[in-house]
């Protein structure tokens, strides 16, 4: 579990994050929502120590993440997953490199052992045969699930991804969150998206957190989403759908 | 002041850089290819400056002793010591500042700008120092090794001079390079080297890795970080000459 207590956040002076509050529980995929420049980027480089908040706990699991000393912080983020918008793969790295880079760094697996596991992550993520391939090779879709497959190389406790449908057509988007789904459910992984996609928020989203103008306005399930009650979030749905 | 708090940056980007590597299995790789990569990629042209330098010295310095009371031995001295003491270590760093600081910069540069860098830090990689210190080590070896052969060539350039442009014999500029033969020369020369291969790599390193924006930005890094590394090195090649000399 992942707890927020009272983030804030500011940049010269100007502030991103006030006081935002939320819990993403194990085993649940959680969106963060809200609009372009709203803050949501900026708690998830928070949230995985990218940047420092100004105030507040991000707590994972007992652990008060900012006051984690050198070594315990970078034993929790060997627990940390991360899909970013552009997959981030390595350029200079074949798919399998990309995926065994993790494993090479921070475990003491044989060679057979690694290759082992990278097989398994890439036919998890439903790709095969694309082991030699160099990113600059492969399509969007493909670099996000090779993405995928290098964040769940390590089994990790929390995955975080940032837009992950953005740049995708509606089918590879599809497979994207179906992936991402499946992956949360069966590792009970504590799953954290920022979307602006709202039908991948009605499709998967188990709990949601709308973030406007640098606050938590709204948190929920999406059961409870379309009658909010709360004006921005339901304009923000109705100029995501149409 | 602004460039106090860049000095300030430069410095802790230094402190992260030099870190225990998180798996020395790894940072050998990187190293090694890095090695190959610097010294193989600049082998040709530092082979054709350093050969141009020494043939220019022996005819600028051939055409002042010609006419005058001092035997042509000297003239192999002469360039011999200036190859060694100043052109073959400052020339070189500055070439390399070009070819591998610009590189250095730009890969760091994209890597950041793709989010290969936070990535890593994501992982828990100490990103500085993987993507770093495997370059400022084989700088620090593939310089100095560069040098060294520029040295040699530097000389053998003047002997082709010598052998085309019949000012002197090339056996008497061959006694003139073996006349009082001063090796601290070389030390002095190895120790610019040294220093400039670490200018280079960590300046190159820090613009690349502080770049922040898109493709402009990491050209502006790249370009910043050859400007500052050839401005580092004349600076430095000063100092260490001050010093190490008089």
């Amino acid at each position: 579990m992942i707890a927020l207590k009272d983030i804030s956040k500011s940049f010269s002076g100007r502030p991103v994050l006030q006081n935002v509050n939320a819990t993403f529980n194990k085993g649940k995929c959680s969106f963060v929502i809200g609009a372009s420049g709203g803050g949501k980027s900026v708690l998830m480089k928070c949230m995985v120590g990218l940047l420092s908040q100004d105030s507040g706990v991000i707590d994972f699991d007992g652990r008060d993440f900012l006051n984690l000393d050198y070594y315990k912080k970078k034993e929790l983020r060997q627990e940390i997953g991360m899909l970013f918008q552009g997959g981030a793969l390595f350029d200079s790295l074949s798919v399998e490199d990309n995926v065994a880079f993790p494993l090479r760094m921070f475990t003491n697996f044989s060679k057979s052992e690694i290759l082992d596991r990278v097989n398994f992550c890439l036919k998890r993520v439903k790709l095969e045969n694309v082991n030699k391939l160099f990113p600059s090779n492969i399509s969007g879709g493909m670099k996000k699930r090779v993405g995928i497959a290098r964040s769940i190389a390590m089994n990790p406790k929390y995955l975080f991804c940032d837009e992950p449908n953005s740049g995708l057509d509606p089918l590879t988007s599809r497979v994207i969150d179906e992936l991402i789904m499946e992956i949360t459910e069966e590792y009970g992984i504590t799953t954290i998206v920022n979307s602006h996609d709202i039908k991948s928020v009605f499709d998967m989203g188990d709990h949601i957190v709308f973030i406007y103008q640098g606050k938590s306005l709204w948190e929920g399930t999406k059961d409870q989403l379309r009658n909010s009650g709360n004006k921005e979030l339901e304009l923000f749905i109705k100029a995501s759908e149409f | 002041m602004k460039f106090l708090e860049q000095f300030g940056r430069y410095i802790l980007f230094l402190r992260a850089c030099f870190r225990k590597p998180d798996k020395w299995r790894m940072f050998w790789r990187a190293f090694f290819t890095e090695v190959y990569k610097m010294g193989n990629d600049s082998f040709l042209i530092v082979s054709i400056i350093s050969m141009f330098i020494g043939a220019v010295a022996v005819i600028q310095f051939g055409s002042q002793l010609q006419g005058s009371l001092v035997p042509m031995t000297i003239l192999g001295r002469i360039v011999r010591d200036a190859n060694i003491l100043e052109f073959s270590p400052t020339i070189t760093a500055l070439v390399m500042a070009g070819k591998i600081g610009s590189n250095i910069a730009s890969e760091i540069g994209t890597m950041k700008v793709s989010e290969q860098i936070d990535a890593l830090e994501i992982m828990g990689v100490n990103a500085a120092s993987y993507v770093a210190l495997p370059k400022i080590f084989a700088a620090l070896f593939a310089v100095p090794a560069l040098v060294t052969y520029s040295m040699f060539l530097a000389n053998v350039g003047g002997a082709i001079s010598c052998y085309f442009s019949e000012m002197v014999s090339v056996d008497t500029y061959v006694q003139g390079l073996r006349m009082d033969f001063n090796s601290f020369f070389i030390t002095h020369s190895l120790t610019k080297a040294v220093t400039s291969a670490f200018l280079i790599a960590t300046i190159s390193s820090y613009n690349g890795y502080q770049t922040e924006g898109g493709a402009l930005e990491v050209g502006s890094a790249s370009t910043k970080a050859v400007v500052q590394s050839c401005i580092a090195i004349i600076f430095f090649d000063y100092i260490l000459t001050q010093i190490m000399l008089y």
